[in-house]
């Protein structure tokens, strides 16, 4: 199938040459062996801005093949224009198939969320990144964050935490959560939701983070420990949507997001995982 | 439901590419020919070489007319062409003593072997501005240069020399320090094959600075002069020429000239090094080399280079973290337009944070404030 | 790793030195054959004349037992706050071995340790106060975030538990407990170093080190911090070195002193013996300045 698949102008199946996929894939076996480590590569630079998804981007490029099965979200959402774009692109230079079913698709790019359905061991979910450093918070160098890393040195982002809760009563942070991956590293997931954080944790499918601009990969394979940082009297707490539900699809069991009414002023909400909800309302309907 | 302003993307950007199109075309003048731009916005095309990282005069004319002559854009869209492209082979070092000068200028010394050469400049040209331009018509270009090749050739004028340099002499002397090169292992490392990762080797700097965005390092480089960080320059030569480029290909054991590029060179003389054991205090070197003619940027460069190296980081041009990763202007351009996606799961996440937080300040009204600057307590 | 054998100064029942430091030197420079030989109070300087290289401190040995205080006293340039940056692992000595009672049974040299060891020494088997305030604590942290940092870095993960023990931290260091939240950059230069005391204490640490302690501090200020050092140091059996060029207050605090000069020990011995008879004739101009 890919033989027969005409690629735009005369570009490589994926648009990167092979060795650099080669090397991007040789960054992602790294970062896969050390959980959260965050693996130096040299971004390339895509058609795609820098910030809008290159890191993840690169990752897919990488990895896809012609019998792979794409599904790109941005938000949650496949209808985003940045999801849109990126599907494009990726679709133009390879030919593969794409879905808006997460239980579906083999490979998905993501920004910003995890899909509501939980993936399989089989399926590999890309992050878009655009910090990959969660003690930039506490300091500024990057060559002074990666001695840190090396040394297990989290005791400035434990004092932030605990500067936090003293002076607001809890801890701030909203999306973006840092948390420790196999009882080690400190990474940032990213910049989903803390509703998504435990879900990060002992999952059946590999997580890769893509950070273009800043040039760094970093993974959470399957079955590994992920655990948002916390104190022992005041515990992680996920996005609080009790008492409230998708407009659409009725669930109370998924990320939200709040819409306001122009004319009354009134908030509703709906599914940010747009594909799950309109699987909802097709089940129900 | 209210209004959703994302859905329909695909639709949406397509209309946006095509209207794009209209807006480049709407006025009805005939199309602009690559080769017009290539050779008339010179300094265009050499700055979105420079920037985009590749020597394709031609591509980058094409990069301009479809960025509708935003540099950055055009910039961007060559380097991502870049992307595509395999590295073959390595060039070997260029040594800038061989380039075939168009202009040379030193500002230390009045008189420098081989003399000054003002080259095309316009740095001593009033800025008036030129109305008789937009009457200028094929029959004036062909009147000109007719007329100047043939006052060339009268003259008999040595284009295209080679010169001894400025900092030779001053090396001879024991007045400069000997160059100061890469991470000690003598290797080279390839910035856009290898991370670049701090510290970084000044070869690594340099090569970030080569694709850097010509504004950016000059803004760092002008607040290193008005006083963040003072190297106290001196422009020991700068000089403006083509250099041929030679590569060991594969296949070929030996080495070939795989063409000729325009360079910018610039070579700072800084503030003097104390000198270590046994050693006579000297002045250091700041080097700067670009693509193209762009002498602000090999200046700025040049700068940067020294005050990079300062021991002492105490200005933001003295830190190289600070410098290199701030400079790229296609990084800096596209996480800036980033804020134009979508933040709504963010927004969203950060807004239950605020309103957890003003029920609690609700409940807490009566509590002792808890945050931190009270008056002074003695002892 | 570093593992604690007993906590704090229940150390002090332990058998051998809490510290034994042998031919620590410090050299700022490019070292020689004759740095040595050609620096020191004989010579009234430690600039080596062959190579240029600074001696900050060279041929430094001594014991500390559990319990006891050692005063290091000398001028400024002396190298006693070299020594002691050393041993907290703020500068890498460029000679010597020291072996920390605490540490694998006092069998490792902790200058070969890991960074990461090293760390971990600092934070549960060391206290440092420093003599600028801004050195020691982070201003814009709260009184008890600083004392929270060494908790937290020691494994107490529970708010609660961490404001109760800076508390009573505080408490012990006469600073107004309303303080807790507040950033000591608003404190007076008294009530800081209280904090960076009680920073230091936070993890019951084998070994305190005082760095000039009382130096910036006006002199009423001065006797209250020195007064309440020594009775913290009683009530808590503390271990401490404190290094000071006032020979008053190594009067008042220490048991046992070093006389340093020109980065050596000219003189050492219990503090009362070398008040009452000064053998170096450095150590006789400074007990006859002292009131």
């Amino acid at each position: 199938m890919a033989q027969r698949t005409r690629y735009k102008r005369g570009y490589n199946f994926a648009f990167l040459d092979e060795s650099s996929k080669k090397e991007l894939r040789r960054a992602m076996l790294k970062a896969v062996a050390i959980p959260g480590y965050q693996v130096p590569f040299a971004s390339r630079e895509l058609p795609l801005a820098q910030g809008w998804g290159t890191g993840g981007l690169q990752l897919t490029m990488a990895l896809i093949g012609p019998e792979d099965i794409l599904k790109v979200i941005d938000q949650g959402s496949d209808d985003v224009v940045n999801a849109v774009n990126i599907r494009k692109l990726l679709v133009q230079t390879t030919g593969v198939a794409t879905t808006e079913d997460t239980q579906r698709a083999t490979l998905i790019q993501t920004r910003h969320r995890i899909p509501e359905e939980p993936l399989c061991s089989w399926q590999i979910l890309v992050f878009q990144v655009p910090y990959p450093e969660p003690l930039r918070l506490v300091e500024p160098s990057e060559a002074k964050t990666r001695e840190m890393h090396a040394e297990a040195d989290y005791s400035r982002l434990w004092v932030h935490l605990y500067e936090d809760i003293v002076r607001w009563g809890e801890i701030t942070i909203g999306a973006q959560y840092p948390v420790m991956v196999n009882g080690r590293y400190l990474m940032d997931p990213s910049p989903i939701p803390r509703w998504d954080i435990p879900r990060l944790h002992m999952a059946d499918h590999l997580n890769l983070f893509g950070a273009g601009r800043e040039k760094r990969i970093y993974a959470v394979p399957p079955y590994t420990k992920v655990e948002p940082l916390e104190f022992e009297d005041y515990p992680f707490r996920v996005e609080d949507f009790r008492g409230k539900s998708c407009a659409a699809c009725g669930s109370t069991s998924t990320f939200l997001d709040e819409l306001l009414e122009e004319t009354t002023g009134k908030r509703t909400y709906t599914c940010s995982d747009t594909s799950y909800c309109a699987k909802k309302r097709a089940a129900r309907d | 439901m209210g209004y959703v302003p994302i859905k329909g993307g695909l639709k949406a950007i397509e209309a946006a590419e095509e209207l794009v199109t209209y807006f480049r075309l709407r006025g009805g003048s005939p199309p602009l020919e690559a080769e017009q731009i290539r050779d008339q916005l010179r300094l265009a095309v050499d700055r979105v070489m420079g920037e985009g990282s590749l020597y394709a005069p031609f591509h980058a004319a094409v990069a301009l007319k479809q960025a509708e002559g935003d540099v950055l854009e055009a910039s961007f869209i060559l380097r991502a062409y870049r992307s595509t492209l395999p590295r073959l082979a390595y060039t070997q070092t260029v040594d800038t003593r061989e380039m075939r000068i168009i202009r040379r200028i030193s500002a230390a010394f009045k008189d420098i072997p081989g003399g000054q050469l003002l080259g095309p400049t316009r740095d001593y040209s009033l800025r008036l501005l030129d109305l008789e331009l937009a009457e200028e018509g094929t029959t004036h270009v062909k009147e000109f240069l007719a007329a100047y090749t043939f006052r060339l050739d009268s003259i008999n004028a040595p284009l295209g020399l080679t010169f001894p340099k400025v900092v030779d002499m001053l090396r001879r002397e024991g007045l400069l320090e000997e160059p100061v090169g890469g991470d000690g292992t003598g290797e080279i490392p390839d910035i856009t094959r290898q991370p670049l990762l701090f510290p970084a080797p000044r070869s690594a700097r340099l090569q970030a600075m080569a694709r850097g965005e010509t504004g950016g390092l000059m803004a760092l480089a002008y607040s290193s002069m008005r006083g963040y960080g003072n190297i106290h320059p001196t422009l020991g030569e700068l000089r403006v020429g083509y250099l041929p480029v030679r590569a060991a290909l594969e296949g070929k054991g030996k080495l070939v000239t795989v063409g000729t590029v325009l360079v910018t060179e610039a070579e700072v003389i800084a503030r003097m090094d104390g000198g270590g054991k046994g050693q006579q205090p000297r002045f250091t070197l700041g080097y700067g080399l670009c693509f193209g003619h762009n002498e602000v940027k090999a200046i700025s460069m040049a700068i940067l280079d020294r005050a990079m190296r300062s021991t002492v980081k105490e200005a933001p041009a003295e830190d190289e973290e600070f410098v290199l990763y701030h400079t790229d202007g296609i990084e800096a351009a596209g996480f800036t337009a980033h804020w134009k996606l979508p933040h709504y799961v963010t927004f969203q996440s950060v807004l239950d944070r605020l309103r957890r937080r003003q029920e609690n300040q609700g409940k807490n009204e009566q509590k002792e404030e808890v945050t931190g600057d009270g008056p002074k307590d003695e002892v | 790793m570093a593992q604690p054998e007993k906590e704090g100064n229940a150390v002090s029942k332990e058998q051998g030195p809490v510290l034994q430091v042998r031919g620590l030197g410090k050299f700022y420079g490019e070292a020689c054959p004759h740095c040595i030989n050609s620096t020191g109070p004989a010579w009234e300087s430690n600039i080596c004349p062959a190579c240029g290289t600074i001696v900050a401190c060279a041929e430094i040995s001594f014991a500390l037992m559990a319990g006891s205080v050692l005063g290091v006293v000398g001028e400024s340039g002396s190298g006693k706050s070299t020594l002691v940056q050393c041993l907290y692992f703020d500068l890498a000595p460029s000679t010597g071995e020291a072996f920390l009672g605490s540490y694998v049974g006092g069998k490792k040299n902790i200058f070969a340790a890991s960074a990461q060891e090293k760390r971990l020494m600092r934070n549960k088997l060391m206290g440092m106060v420093y003599q600028n305030p801004q050195q020691g604590l982070n201003l814009d942290f709260s009184a008890g975030g600083n004392i929270a940092e060494k908790l937290l870095m020691a494994g107490c993960f529970h708010v609660g538990r961490i404001r109760a023990r800076a508390g009573a931290l505080l408490e012990k260091t006469e600073v107004p407990l309303k303080r807790l939240d507040h950033l000591p950059r608003f404190f007076s230069g008294g009530m800081q170093q209280r904090v960076q005391i009680a920073k230091a204490l936070a993890n019951n640490p084998g070994l305190v080190f005082l760095d000039e302690v009382t130096t910036g501090l006006d002199v009423s200020v001065q006797a209250k911090v020195l007064d309440l050092i020594r009775s913290l140091q009683r009530e808590l059996a503390l271990t401490i070195i404190a290094v000071s060029h006032d020979l008053g207050v190594i009067r008042l605090l220490t048991d046992y002193t070093l006389v340093m000069k020109n980065g050596r020990i000219v003189e050492q011995g219990l503090t009362d013996q070398i008040l009452s008879d000064p053998q170096h004739p450095y150590t006789q101009l400074l007990v006859s300045s002292l009131l």
